[in-house]
């Protein structure tokens, strides 16, 4: 592997002089690592299908822009009565799906119901648990009534989940999408690719691109090559860090690194002894060296984290130092909490990078201070299976992919298992909080709670690096959402 | 020859059963469950149950089994939980690469190896022998994944004369079919072919130095007379069984040449269930693999047969 990335490297400075195969300027070919498994954003977590389909063929009322912020969608505004309970939305007029049907009231309502029904398998249900009541006024008004305030409800509506479906076309939308975006699905060759259209009924700014198609290439020697080759014109997260320079020392090549909404913990099971005891968790908070982590695992891609916050967020507090990389502090703490000698415990390691091979790193470090972990290997379907179900392990290395999920802290029956009233009832009020500065000052209390009780080991925010050929422009390079979003990616003239 | 052929057939129907239920009870013990697999770790409890009574999931194992190869007696193989489309038709396209791949490897190696084989034989112990034996042996010591990698290098990224994996699909034209598995089946076939040539030069010396050979020169053949009619029959036998286990490999052993090449084969197919844990896929994909292997194996006894009238009267 390695003598092919050497030899590689000589032929590009081969190549690099004479290239300029002619594209057209409307099509695009891009890559990402896994195929979706189905086209239904609302039936699975699967962030591979929210990569082709979110905003370019389903739209929601709201949705994310590259910064962050969430924009109105196929709402053009709405209002939200005083007791912040009820949300009127005004629908945007004109707007059809790719089958020509209208999209209005109905469909909103057929969405939003079908996501919170009881046999709904909304992968993230809880995102409409709030919703007490879907009301069509007229064609193109709706109005949400709340069972309780809910200050990220209009944040939720933009997820890929919360999209805006048909009940016509409801039953082949997993082999066949309509929606209402600015692209429209035209072909899957299972296993292959999938061809997407530009929507000429688009009712806002029409897609630049006529064409797109995603191809699905998960080893990293074999997107390296399809880069190289020049077969993709586009890759969405980049799935070997290592080949990052040799793209940027390329003049056919852009590189981009942007944030992502993962933050990369060591998770600790807080309810197995040793872990139960808050000095264990602080020792093994001051054991890690992150930058070590960062630079060994990922390349140096991927910003140190103090708690389970993304850093580009306005609300986030750098917490850092409170478990600054101390070994020292460590073994003293170790042998504080009664471990003088340390211990043994376990290590899951699901598939991707980041765990494989910074799981590697941390048992290192762990060793360093007396704490002896046994690494398991193990597919994500084992791990969603012993781990995340059955919590039987020590330490495990995941990444926590959603938006704004510091809730999970409060969940004490979520894998890790942390139980603290208070910070319950934080997030409880926090939820209920719909004016922005008191948010902040809850959210940033939260962080500092889980911080001071060394729920986890925080380690990074995962970085996503695009490799782009140059005179490509207007693709995300922050994802606050898995998404590839090409409405408004365009060749530059 | 009938009694023969109706043996080997009721040994492989034996087979499919035996394989169905070790298949079946295997896949279905390890640890992972498709609905949590599709709805993550944010997913409430009710969620998944509701996807699992969705799914189909809730049925006793047993009774899953029943209708697993009830239906597969009636060629419906059920629906993938994760693609949710018929695993039938999954499989109809995936085949249309994986089989077309196995076949042009296959023949791609036995037009290397037969000529190198024989033309190794005839120039025993001579400088041709050796290099033919010294390439064949590398052939055999270097994987296949190497050889696709090294192909890419030279024909893809530098001088661009294939694309770098993929597959264009057949609708595309014949001949962009058969390009974009140009790449593919040469790094499949180089290795089978290193094999294929040294059995073959073994077989063929072992045959020129039976009696009957040197019958044949007695009665008058040249060398080369007496090899066609007389040595290529016998040596053929050992060189058809290797063949028979290739075909099985190549269809079902390209799980990483289609990974380097990204090609939409039955390899990758099984890869991708197998992570998430699309049981239904896996063990469908699984027990049409057996059925090949086994199916090959019993048209490969029926080839010695016709190769060798010994074996027909021996039963």
């Amino acid at each position: 592997m390695i003598d092919l990335k050497k030899l590689a490297f000589a032929s590009t400075i081969a190549l690099a002089a004479g290239i300029g195969a002619a594209q057209a300027q409307g099509d695009l070919t891009v890559a990402v690592q896994l195929e979706p498994p189905h086209l239904d954003p609302t039936s699975a977590a699967a962030g591979a299908i929210d990569d082709v389909v979110y905003s370019n063929i389903f739209e929601g009322l709201t949705r994310f822009m590259s910064d962050g912020t969430v924009v109105p969608g196929l709402a053009e505004s709405w209002e939200i009565s005083d007791d912040g309970l009820v949300y009127t939305f005004k629908l945007r007029e004109g707007v059809t799906f790719h089958d020509g049907t209208a999209m209005d009231a109905e469909d909103v309502k057929f969405s939003l119901d079908r996501a919170r029904a009881e046999d709904s398998v909304n992968a993230q249900k809880a995102l409409f648990t709030s919703i007490s009541d879907v009301a069509i006024i007229d064609p193109l008004t709706v109005r949400v009534t709340l069972s309780e305030p809910n200050g990220l409800f209009l944040f939720n509506m933009a997820w890929g989940d919360a999209v805006i479906v048909a009940p016509e076309s409801i039953d082949t939308i997993k082999t066949n999408p309509i929606g209402t975006g600015a692209f429209r699905f035209v072909n899957w060759v299972q296993g292959d690719r999938i061809d997407i259209e530009k929507n000429p009924e688009y009712w806002g700014t029409p897609a630049r691109l006529d064409n797109a198609t995603f191809k699905f290439i998960s080893d990293p020697t074999a997107a390296f090559a399809a880069v190289m080759a020049e077969d993709v014109d586009m890759f969405s997260t980049f799935p070997s860090p290592e080949n990052l320079p040799q793209f940027e020392a390329d003049p056919r090549f852009q590189v981009l690194v942007g944030s992502t909404e993962g933050e990369t913990i060591l998770a600790i099971n807080n309810k197995l002894p040793p872990f139960d005891n808050v000095k264990v968790r602080e020792a093994v908070a001051h054991a890690i060296d992150r930058q070590a982590i960062i630079d060994g695992a990922m390349f140096g891609l991927g910003t140190p984290i103090g708690t389970h916050f993304a850093p580009h967020h306005p609300a986030y507090v750098d917490l850092t130092a409170n478990s600054a990389h101390d070994p020292d502090k460590a073994r003293a703490l170790l042998a504080e909490a009664g471990f003088p000698d340390g211990f043994e415990t376990t290590l899951h390691l699901p598939p991707p990078s980041y765990a494989r091979r910074g799981g590697e790193i941390i048992a290192a470090q762990l060793a360093a201070v007396g704490i002896k972990a046994e690494i398991t290997n193990v597919e994500w379907a084992q791990w969603l299976e012993t781990v995340f179900k059955g919590k039987n392990f020590g330490l495990t290395i995941v990444s926590h992919t959603e938006p704004m999920d510091i809730g999970i802290y409060a969940r004490p029956d979520y894998y890790f298992q942390y139980d603290n009233k208070a910070f319950q009832d934080l997030i409880a009020e926090l939820n209920k909080t719909t004016d922005p500065n008191e948010r902040t000052a809850l959210l940033q209390q939260a962080q500092t709670v889980i911080a001071n009780d060394f729920v986890n080991g925080f380690l990074f925010q995962l970085a996503k690096p695009v490799v782009a050929k140059i005179g490509l422009e207007g693709f995300w390079v922050n994802a606050p959402t898995q998404a590839v979003d090409l409405t408004a990616v365009g060749w530059t003239e | 020859m009938l009694r023969y052929a109706l043996k080997r057939l009721l040994s492989l129907l034996l087979s499919l059963a035996v394989a169905s239920l070790v298949i079946f009870f295997v896949i279905e013990v390890a640890p992972g469950d498709p609905a949590s697999f599709m709805l993550g770790i944010n997913a409430q409890p009710e969620t998944v149950a509701a996807l699992r009574s969705e799914l189909g999931l809730d049925v006793a194992k047993w009774q899953r089994y029943l209708d697993w190869t009830g239906g597969m007696l009636t060629g419906d193989f059920g629906t993938s939980y994760t693609y949710r489309t018929p695993v039938a038709e999954m499989i109809r396209d995936r085949l249309w690469v994986s089989l077309p791949l196995a076949l042009y490897a296959l023949t791609l190696s036995t037009a290397i190896a037969f000529p190198a084989g024989i033309y190794a034989a005839s120039r025993r112990g001579k400088p041709g022998d050796i290099a033919v034996m010294g390439a064949t042996q590398i052939g055999v010591a270097v994987p296949n994944f190497w050889f696709a990698m090294m192909l890419v290098l030279i024909f893809a990224v530098n001088l661009r004369w294939f694309s770098a994996g993929g597959f264009a699909g057949w609708d595309t034209g014949v001949w962009t079919g058969i390009r974009s598995l140009t790449l593919p089946a040469i790094s499949l076939a180089l290795p089978q072919a290193a094999i294929l040539a040294r059995v073959m030069r073994s077989s063929l010396l072992d045959i020129l130095g039976e009696d009957f050979m040197r019958t044949a020169r007695a009665k008058g053949l040249s060398r080369r007379q007496a090899l066609w009619r007389h040595g290529m029959r016998n040596a053929l036998i050992p060189v058809l069984t290797i063949i028979g286990l290739q075909f099985s490999f190549l269809l079902a052993g390209s799980i990483i040449i289609e990974q380097v090449f990204y090609l939409p084969g039955l390899g990758r197919l099984v890869f991708q269930s197998i992570s998430s844990r699309d049981l239904i896929v896996v063990e469908s994909v699984v027990m049409l693999l057996v059925f090949s292997v086994i199916l090959v194996n019993f048209l490969v006894d029926l080839a010695y047969a016709l190769v060798d009238p010994r074996l027909r009267a021996r039963t």
